[in-house]
């Protein structure tokens, strides 16, 4: 697994057959193996996708919080659905199962990264960021920083800092610039 | 509500530094080699007095399951497993662990390790946590580098490394044996039990799965206490608890509360309330999407512990809270659920692949209702043949929320059914 997932970061974030063929031949196994291992997990992509992956969480908490605005915005930007790429070649949509991130629902995975609290204009802006390859901060577009009440915490005063602090958050994206 | 002198996570929400020097100044790794010459047995004994049931979602006693391990290392070396698969639809405790007290996890991996005579614990984390792995493979180099892993871990004389693994986009990679699969590098499919892992677990050695959240705990109930821990909470399920509230309330959140906590004053105190106010609320799922829901007139005064919740006929789980007000299309809400055992139904036991593709197909129809009032029985017969007959507990988790529904919101499925045949005689007679 960890090959593949090498494999799919060296080649535009998919794994072509002759990938395959290779981790097989390295790892001494048949390639039937590597293949059945390669189509049972969901983040292995076996297609080209775009630049930028974008995976939307519409399970049922991020629904209930509104991710059909943020599958909208991303139709109406691209005019495609699930498992499609955009005309130009730079987006590919994909619907998938929770994220783990229900209480900073909904989210939007682009590559590895986690976009949190979307809405309707938020989506469109983030989207905007990315076609200019300028991506937004990581993280919570509202500026929490983790998983905290949007209006302030209720318990851990002493441990608050003076402002919002969103510093965690952007360390995380720079870290993977 | 609980002091916050008696929570257990005190940088959940990142404020302070995650690293290796914030977490000494909160008191991880303060005296650690002190907690281990406790010994092996104490460590466990005191486990159990904590009454630390799993955090994962079985609820099933961590001293009690440590104590599964064999007595001595003999031919096959001892590993501890940390799950940190977290997939659970309404659950994000794990991910606030990883990045903001990675080393809780870690310092509760060296004490959970040696407790049950391991010098090797594997973190299996998923595949779309790539910055959360990226942080915590950051910190367990920087505690390698501070020589509290390694040889001589935290000066304790015991050797224990710490392996970082990440999986792939897979829910059933939660469940104990499936992820020891895929671990293995296989596809994630669940193994029958017995023989169970402590006896033949990773690699056919004796093995231990736990949650990220009842290692985390495990320094600091071993420091202040098992009987400060054991103060917490109601008789049975004590302690604190992180719970996860998403979905209708005015401020989502994660918050460590006491167990036993009643729903409401929970969703009231921390969450903001529910969106509308509390009339405007429809149902509540308390542990996780596979727990049943409870309609509006339970939760006025249930409160969040495994037996409470058990006794209501559902269940604690994994404490993420799914709050749903009048707005929701609850039926819907449902079938989404199901769509999701469909997709992540490993395809294994035919019961589950194909109950879970056909109950999703029936839960569209009753949106729509399309759909016969007999079905409704029909439904729920399918799923209790589901229920039980499968190797691990997906089939039972994709058949529990139908069942909440139908106890619950029957007549709220016959009213569309009902609807639609109208509209049908009214199509038919023109």
């Amino acid at each position: 697994m960890p090959l593949l997932d090498l494999a799919q970061r060296q080649h535009e974030n998919w794994i072509p057959m002759k990938a395959i063929e290779l981790i097989a031949a390295k790892l001494d196994m048949a390639e039937i193996r590597v293949l059945e291992v390669a189509t049972f997990y969901t983040m292995f992509n076996l297609k080209p996708v775009g630049k930028y992956f974008l995976q939307a969480c519409t399970t049922t908490p991020c629904w209930l919080r509104g991710s059909d605005e943020m599958m909208r915005a991303i139709k109406d930007r691209y005019q495609i659905s699930s498992g499609q790429t955009s005309a130009c070649g730079r987006f590919s949509l994909l619907e998938v199962e929770c994220l783990g991130a229900c209480v900073n629902a909904p989210i939007l995975q682009v590559n590895d990264d986690f976009y949190e609290d979307l809405d309707y204009q938020s989506t469109g802006a983030l989207l905007c960021s990315l076609e200019t390859d300028a991506p937004l901060a990581v993280g919570s577009v509202l500026g929490r920083s983790g998983s905290e009440p949007t209006t302030g915490a209720t318990t851990l005063a002493a441990g608050k800092p003076g402002k919002a602090a969103t510093g965690a958050t952007k360390k995380r994206s720079q870290a993977n610039a | 509500m609980l002091n916050d002198a008696d929570r257990i996570f005190t940088n959940i929400y990142g404020w302070g530094d995650a690293g290796l020097k914030g977490a000494k100044a909160r008191g991880d790794w303060d005296k650690t080699a002190k907690l281990l010459a406790l010994g092996h047995d104490e460590i466990i004994e005191r486990m159990k007095a904590s009454g630390l049931r799993g955090r994962g979602g079985a609820g099933f006693p961590t001293g009690l399951k440590w104590s599964f391990m064999p007595k001595e290392v003999k031919d096959r070396p001892h590993y501890l497993v940390v799950n940190a698969d977290e997939s659970e639809p309404g659950t994000c405790k794990d991910r606030d662990i990883i990045r903001h007290e990675p080393h809780k996890l870690l310092e509760g991996c060296v004490i959970a390790g040696f407790a049950m005579r391991a010098h090797a614990a594997y973190i299996y984390i998923r595949g779309e946590f790539v910055n959360e792995a990226r942080r915590l493979q950051a910190e367990i180099n920087e505690a390698y580098d501070a020589g509290l892993l390694g040889k001589d871990a935290a000066k304790s004389g015991w050797a224990f490394d710490i392996y970082l693994h990440r999986g792939a986009g897979a829910y059933i990679c939660g469940e104990e044996t499936a992820l020891l699969e895929s671990l293995e590098g296989r596809k994630g499919q669940p193994r029958l039990k017995p023989p169970f892992p402590a006896g033949v677990g990773l690699y056919g050695c004796p093995t231990t799965v736990n949650n990220v959240e009842s290692i985390a705990v495990a320094p600091t109930i071993l420091r202040r206490g098992a009987d400060w821990f054991a103060g917490l909470g109601k008789e049975n399920n004590t302690g604190t608890k992180l719970f996860c509230i998403s979905g209708h309330v005015n401020n989502p959140c994660n918050v460590e509360e006491e167990m036993g906590i009643p729903l409401r004053e929970l969703l009231e105190k921390h969450a903001g309330g529910v969106r509308g106010g509390w009339d405007n609320l429809l149902a509540v799922i308390p542990g996780g999407s596979s727990t049943p829901l409870m309609p509006k007139d339970v939760c006025a005064d249930i409160t969040m512990d495994f037996d409470a919740l058990r006794n209501a006929g559902t269940g604690l789980g994994t404490a993420g809270i799914i709050v749903m007000d009048k707005s929701t299309d609850v039926v819907k809400a449902i079938s989404r659920l199901s769509y999701f055992y469909k997709h992540e139904s490993c395809g294994q036991c035919t019961p589950c692949r194909e109950g879970t593709g056909w109950m999703w197909r029936m839960m569209e129809r009753l949106v729509r209702g399309e759909a016969e009032s007999h079905e409704i029985d029909t439904l729920e017969q399918v799923t209790r043949q589901i229920e039980g007959h499968t190797i691990c507990a997906l089939g039972d988790a994709a058949a529990w929320p139908i069942q909440g529904l139908i106890k619950h919101f029957r007549p709220e499925i016959e009213r569309r059914i009902a609807a639609r045949h109208a509209v049908d005689a009214v199509n038919a007679a023109e």
